[in-house]
């Protein structure tokens, strides 16, 4: 007998596999470039460095622009994802179960900002507050991105909501539960990781957030991506380097600690 | 029975909340865009008409812009998918461990900071970055490709930053086809290839339309990856917005620039959706 290879299948699994490793290579490369550079010791920024030291984190610690900045995005991205997931968190469960036309509407709209320009919508915002005379501070900042980070909530919960079985409810209410109660003791713990999950992909959104804060921050509130962006255009000074390193090594720690107890990938897919 | 419709009516109220939130910082802002956008001179002393338009539209500059961008947003979204569904495919067929690991690659840049990953670009695709050094090394080139800005390095940057948002849903279509199909397909005598375009394709299509679309609005309104790799040269709308908006002041301009960029976007939003409609009914009737 003769053993036949079936190459068209073999083919497809080459071609797949090798465009899929491309990808994945291209996906993963800058954030090792990242945090390499951030460790040279050089005054140019150059990848492979030519040496290594922790001169440009050291020289972080001096950057008071650096860190106002820092603080001023931390303490943006924090107030919107508490008002984003209060928001969000009791939209959802207002329209989850509904079937209704109008429930679905509702939906949409909670999620358009997703899909419409994010700067069209800064500039709006802008334009309605400066018209109201209202003068950009941590507040407007916050109020612009929690309307494009709701989204990112509202998907989540209602993930977890369509996989909550309804009978529990039921039971607990059958049974003499308040709703209160029932959401405190049953809803809240069996949509919780969606909420996380999401309550951090808002806290993350509004930290990285350029296209809003750019209209809504004034020189007294400039948020870091900003700031970076300003010194990665005009002088492309190596402490950006540095900061990039101690953005991505944040990330990551986060990451891993949001999968541990969120199980965040699975509300991202 | 009755506790059940009074806990519906309850449960209703839950969403004021945010619609009034939406109503007073996303519908308002909006239509005071659309407004302003129709105000007929500068100062905006009030008279409405269709003059921005009609400037924005009658200057063959502007025109080209916005056709630049839908048309970056085009060869991005292209690069992704083709880059992207073959990483979709392999996820699906290798073990729950290495999934775990390929899932945290795959979110990790979306996680991270737009302005990071684009950094870390400036650096390779530079005059003497990885990339020109290894072309130079292979004998490719004599002289350094000028990568950064122009619109191939754009088309790059973008394709790997905003890659995840169209890898995800092809898992998730592709998670969602019945194996026993595609082994149906493959028994009958249909080859890989065949069984591929036949039957996987097809039924991944809603992931590929949900990806083409988040991918593409993104790309469209990726202001920061367009300015820092396009530099001062390459301009696209949101910069264009921006500029008529804080450094000119023209707001009503740029009301009528980001209302024509909106409209654009939304309708090949419109289109894609349209499209996945169609092609669903034909598949299930």
């Amino acid at each position: 007998m003769r053993t036949s290879i079936d190459w068209e299948a073999l083919s497809l699994k080459a071609v797949f596999g090798l465009i899929a490793l491309v990808t994945l290579f291209v996906l993963v490369a800058p954030t090792l470039v990242i945090l390499v550079l951030s460790f040279t010791g050089e005054e140019a920024l150059q990848f492979p460095p030519a040496s290594y030291s922790l001169r440009w984190y050291l020289a972080l610690i001096d950057a008071n622009e650096l860190r106002d900045a820092f603080i001023i995005s931390i303490k943006v991205a924090a107030i919107t994802t508490l008002v984003s997931v209060v928001l969000a968190v009791a939209a959802a469960l207002a329209i989850a179960r509904s079937r209704s036309a109008f429930a679905r509407a509702l939906e949409t709209l909670f999620m358009s900002p997703l899909i419409l320009p994010a700067l069209a919508f800064g500039f709006a915002t802008l334009m309605m507050f400066s018209l109201a005379g209202l003068r950009p501070s941590i507040m407007t900042l916050s109020i612009g991105h929690v309307v494009v980070c709701v989204p990112f909530v509202l998907r989540t919960t209602l993930a977890s909501l369509a996989q909550l079985d309804p009978a529990l409810i039921d039971c607990s209410t059958s049974l003499g539960a308040s709703l209160a109660y029932t959401f405190r003791r049953i809803t809240l713990p069996l949509i919780s990781r969606g909420i996380i999950s999401g309550g951090f992909i808002a806290f993350m959104a509004s930290f990285d957030n350029v296209p809003v804060s750019l209209f809504l921050q004034d020189t007294r509130t400039q948020v870091l991506p900003i700031y970076l962006w300003d010194i990665i255009q005009n002088q492309l000074d190596s402490r950006a380097a540095s900061a990039c390193g101690v953005i991505v090594i944040m990330t990551i720690i986060l990451m891993v600690t949001m999968e541990r107890v969120a199980g965040l990938s699975r509300f991202m897919k | 029975m009755k506790g059940a419709a009074t806990a519906q009516a309850q449960e209703w109220r839950l969403a004021l909340p945010l619609a009034l939130f939406f109503a007073l910082f996303f519908v308002a802002p909006l239509l005071l865009l659309i407004w302003i956008s129709f105000q007929a001179d500068r100062q905006m002393t009030g008279s409405l008409g269709l003059a921005q338009y009609a400037a924005f539209l009658a200057d063959r500059l502007n025109l080209q812009v916005l056709i630049d961008t839908l048309l970056l947003g085009a060869k991005a979204t292209l690069l992704c998918l083709i880059g992207g569904y073959p990483l979709a495919w392999l996820y699906t067929r290798v073990s729950a461990r290495l999934q775990a690991l390929l899932i945290f690659l795959i979110i990790l840049p979306i996680i991270t900071s737009v302005v990071v990953r684009t950094f870390a670009w400036i650096v390779i695709l530079g005059r003497r970055g990885m990339v020109n050094e290894a072309i130079m090394a292979l004998g490719l080139s004599s002289q350094p490709l000028h990568l950064l800005f122009s619109e191939t390095g754009i088309v790059i940057v973008l394709t790997q930053v905003q890659m995840p948002l169209m890898v995800l849903p092809l898992i998730t279509a592709l998670q969602r086809i019945d194996p026993n199909l595609t082994s149906a397909s493959l028994a009958l005598g249909a080859g890989a290839w065949r069984t591929f375009f036949k039957i996987t394709l097809p039924l991944s299509l809603p992931g590929v339309i949900a990806g083409i679309i988040l991918a593409y609005t993104a790309c469209v309104s990726a202001f920061v990856t367009q300015s820092l790799i396009g530099g001062s040269r390459l301009l696209y709308m949101p910069m264009l917005i921006f500029q008529q908006a804080m450094d000119l002041q023209n707001w009503p301009f740029a009301a009528a620039a980001s209302m024509l960029f909106t409209i654009s976007v939304l309708l090949i939003v419109g289109l894609l959706v349209a499209l996945s409609r169609s092609r669903a009914a034909r598949l299930y009737g």
